[in-house]
């Protein structure tokens, strides 16, 4: 049903507060024509199931194609690229698995974004041991250059079908029909998205976020949040000496008991906003926090996508920082154990006290 | 301080650690009277449960005395002798203000292994895997008790400690898994696994108005203390009869009203089921042997329940859904909420219904954990409940 799950339905700039101008970039329409998302929400769901670009098709059968080779006939497809048969048949099976795997995911996914970015992570892969093995005298060096010149045009449809695949993602949300999607970014950037139950009223919990000095309270990578002037604030990031963060950000809406959001001004190294939402939750379960981070590193499209995989570990510690926050509001302090009182592995024994911080 | 620590799968040592300290403000240091080892803490023992780590404390049935309390802490005072519920409990969440008290969303700092593994994450338990929170156990001379006004409840002076001692987790676990059977007039209840646990649902049932209680199992010793402790009135030793044909003939081919399994993830079973089961386990392709639950469901009446108080770790094999769906059978389980049940049993407990110390058979020093566990683990010596004093 999703019926509880409101939001500014099927608005694709619902979640960003400023962010219409980085939408509405050419690279954010879909492929198919000028049909923003905004007007046709019922048209989703054909377009993920049915339409699937032919380059894209072709390139999943490629990836079988190849597959099949490096792994049941590695040592003619080491004479073919140039390299020495006797070597590498176990790193050529090795990748001929992860070819299959990225084909089998193209071929069968109705939006198989992750699988032609899989690809091109691929295809870098390939550069890259190609690369190691032109220094090796055994190898064939005109074969290996013919074939880093394939890579490279197979890599440039990848990169091109990979970076068409993520402009059509879809904001996250329940649009009008009922469905429900998770947030994909649209601009490039890695947004988060963690949600949370807290067992206080959305006024406790609103105006506990509104002082957003108490971020650096249970946001782990955050050292310190300082107001400087009614709207602004001045972050610091943790990292080691001299290669912390710093950056001002700006709360740009703040409607109470309903959301707060913020965006880095003068952009630093990391461009990012952040936006929290608070509603009741039904049957006097509390309140649901729902807090949306953006982040968008330097490095372009396909340097963002590459990011994506490894956004998992970020996820997991803003689900961290969340917990924190409901020890905090709920209980008054962080919750420790043994083992976690300290940083870094500790066995389940009480640790000393030089161990403890402070 | 001394400490029983897991090294390894099948290795522990009692050794010199650091003693414990107030950590969070509602915690309390308890200095411990006795401690036991549970059947669950084989698990660990054997090398089941994953995230386990070198040095972690064991133990999470325990009492004591309160030594000193957090700044929080307002009911308990130092020199208060209370028994500690094995689950770590805030009592401010949603789950503990709707007596869930193993699911507490705030005890357990790990969380977010919890939630990889199992998809939510429970609550923090004491001396059990990194996963469920990295907590030091109470087979220790101390430990560190947090939520200390929530959890941790006064016994009266005049109960021994092998009276009370069980209120941590067998007692309670034994009682909720008859509880679960939702136990009317003229019900046949069955048990399988005549372990602590076993026992004591054995023994719930009965207080609980089963009209018959079966018990199964294949320990000589544990059988005949169910039948003359517990108060089982019939026992089947699965290793001499078919379990599910004596069932039948003891229901009028019904099955029982209700099953209890009270037997886990080390399930024995004889013939191909159990060599099939151990080779899977042991090559880490099922977590868990489920032989005694494939049984009871098996043997259930139709439309019965299903009460799963054995602790399980994963993702099992030839799980029989079948029987589950097409007979309407219920199956209720969790770890013990523990809370929820101190002071109705102690009631029991000073009422003179029932003496928990009858699974006692070994007493030890806490130097000498590691046999214990031993002769716990081999069901030696007529071995069913061990309680170390430090």
């Amino acid at each position: 049903m999703g019926t509880e799950i409101t939001r500014d339905t099927g608005q694709a700039g619902a979640w960003e507060p400023r962010s219409t101008s980085r939408r509405d970039k050419p690279t954010t329409r879909r492929s198919g024509g000028e049909t923003s998302t905004k007007d046709a929400p019922s048209h989703y769901s054909e377009t993920q199931s049915t339409e699937k670009d032919p380059v894209t098709q072709a390139l999943g059968w490629f990836s079988i194609g190849l597959g099949v080779a490096e792994l049941f006939a590695p040592r003619a497809t080491a004479r073919v690229i140039g390299l020495n048969e006797d070597e590498h048949t176990t790193l050529l099976r090795t990748y001929g698995l992860r070819e299959i795997a990225a084909g089998v995911g193209i071929l069968t996914r109705p939006k198989p974004t992750y699988w032609m970015w899989n690809r091109v992570l691929g295809d870098a892969i390939d550069l890259a041991s190609l690369g190691k093995a032109m220094r090796s005298p055994e190898n064939n060096k005109t074969r290996l250059t013919g074939a880093s010149l394939a890579v490279l045009g197979v890599m440039a449809l990848d990169v091109i079908c990979s970076v068409s695949l993520t402009s059509e993602a879809l904001p996250e949300g329940t649009r009008d029909d009922g469905s429900f999607t998770l947030a994909e970014s649209s601009d490039g950037s890695v947004p988060l998205v963690s949600v949370i139950t807290v067992n206080k009223p959305v006024e406790e919990v609103y105006q506990f976020w509104k002082n957003p000095e108490n971020f650096s309270r249970f946001m782990d990578q955050i050292d310190s949040v300082r107001i400087t002037s009614g709207r602004r604030a001045h972050w610091k990031v943790k990292g080691p000496p001299g290669l912390g963060i710093e950056f001002d950000a700006e709360i740009v809406t703040d409607t109470p008991n309903e959301l707060i959001s913020w965006e880095s001004v003068d952009s630093a190294e990391i461009e990012n906003s952040g936006t929290v939402r608070f509603r009741p939750a039904a049957g006097n379960r509390g309140t649901e926090i729902e807090l949306q981070m953006n982040f968008k590193p330097k490095g372009g499209a396909v340097g963002q996508r590459i990011a994506k995989y490894f956004s998992a570990i970020p996820k997991t510690q803003m689900m961290n920082d969340l917990r924190r926050f409901k020890q905090i509001i709920e209980l008054g302090e962080i919750v420790k154990s043994d083992a976690t009182a300290v940083k870094g592995m500790h066995a389940a024994q009480p640790p000393q006290y030089s161990e403890l911080e402070g | 301080m001394r400490a029983n620590c897991w090294e390894a799968p099948k290795h522990l040592k009692v050794q010199d650690v650091p003693d414990p300290k107030i950590l969070n403000q509602s915690d309390a240091i308890v200095r411990i009277t006795s401690t036991a080892i549970c059947g669950s803490d084989l698990h660990l023992f054997n090398g089941f449960m994953p995230t386990m780590e070198r040095g972690d404390i064991l133990g999470h049935e325990f009492m004591g005395e309160v030594m000193e309390v957090g700044k929080n802490v307002k009911k308990l005072k130092v020199g208060d002798r209370v028994v500690v519920p094995f689950p770590i409990a805030c009592g401010e969440c949603w789950s503990c203000k709707n007596d869930l008290w193993s699911l507490c969303e705030n005890s357990n700092p790990n969380a977010w292994i919890a939630e990889k593994m199992l998809g939510h994450l429970p609550a923090g338990v004491f001396g059990y895997s990194h996963m469920l929170g990295g907590f030091a156990g109470g087979q220790a001379e101390f430990a560190r008790v947090p939520f200390a006004d929530v959890g941790p409840m006064k016994v009266p002076e005049d109960l021994p400690d092998d009276k009370v001692l069980f209120l941590t987790d067998i007692f309670p676990t034994g009682y909720m898994g008859a509880e679960m059977c939702d136990i009317k007039a003229g019900d046949t209840i069955a048990v399988w696994g005549c372990g602590p646990v076993g026992q004591f649902a054995i023994a719930s049932a009965k207080l609980l108005g089963a009209e018959r209680v079966i018990a199964i199992d294949r320990v000589p010793f544990r059988l005949k203390i169910a039948r003359e402790r517990a108060g089982a009135d019939v026992t089947i030793n699965y290793e001499e009869t078919n379990v599910r044909e004596a069932l039948k003939e003891l229901t009028g081919g019904r099955g029982p009203d209700a099953c209890i399994d009270a037997v886990g993830l080390e399930a024995h079973a004889p013939g191909v089921q159990g060599f099939y089961d151990k080779a899977k386990q042991s090559m880490r392709q099922e977590s868990d042997r489920i032989s005694a639950l494939r049984q009871a469901i098996m043997a259930c009446r139709n439309g019965g329940i299903i009460s799963i108080v054995g602790v399980y770790g994963g993702f099992d094999d030839k799980f029989p859904l079948g029987s589950v769906m097409n007979r309407s059978l219920t199956i209720k389980t969790g770890q013990c909420h523990v809370h929820r049940y101190l002071k109705p049993l102690m009631e029991h407990i000073q009422r003179g219904d029932i003496d928990p110390s009858f699974v006692i058979t070994h007493r030890m020093k806490l130097e000498d954990a590691p046999v214990g566990f031993d002769i716990f683990n081999h069901k030696e010596d007529d071995c069913l409940k061990v309680v170390l004093n430090p």
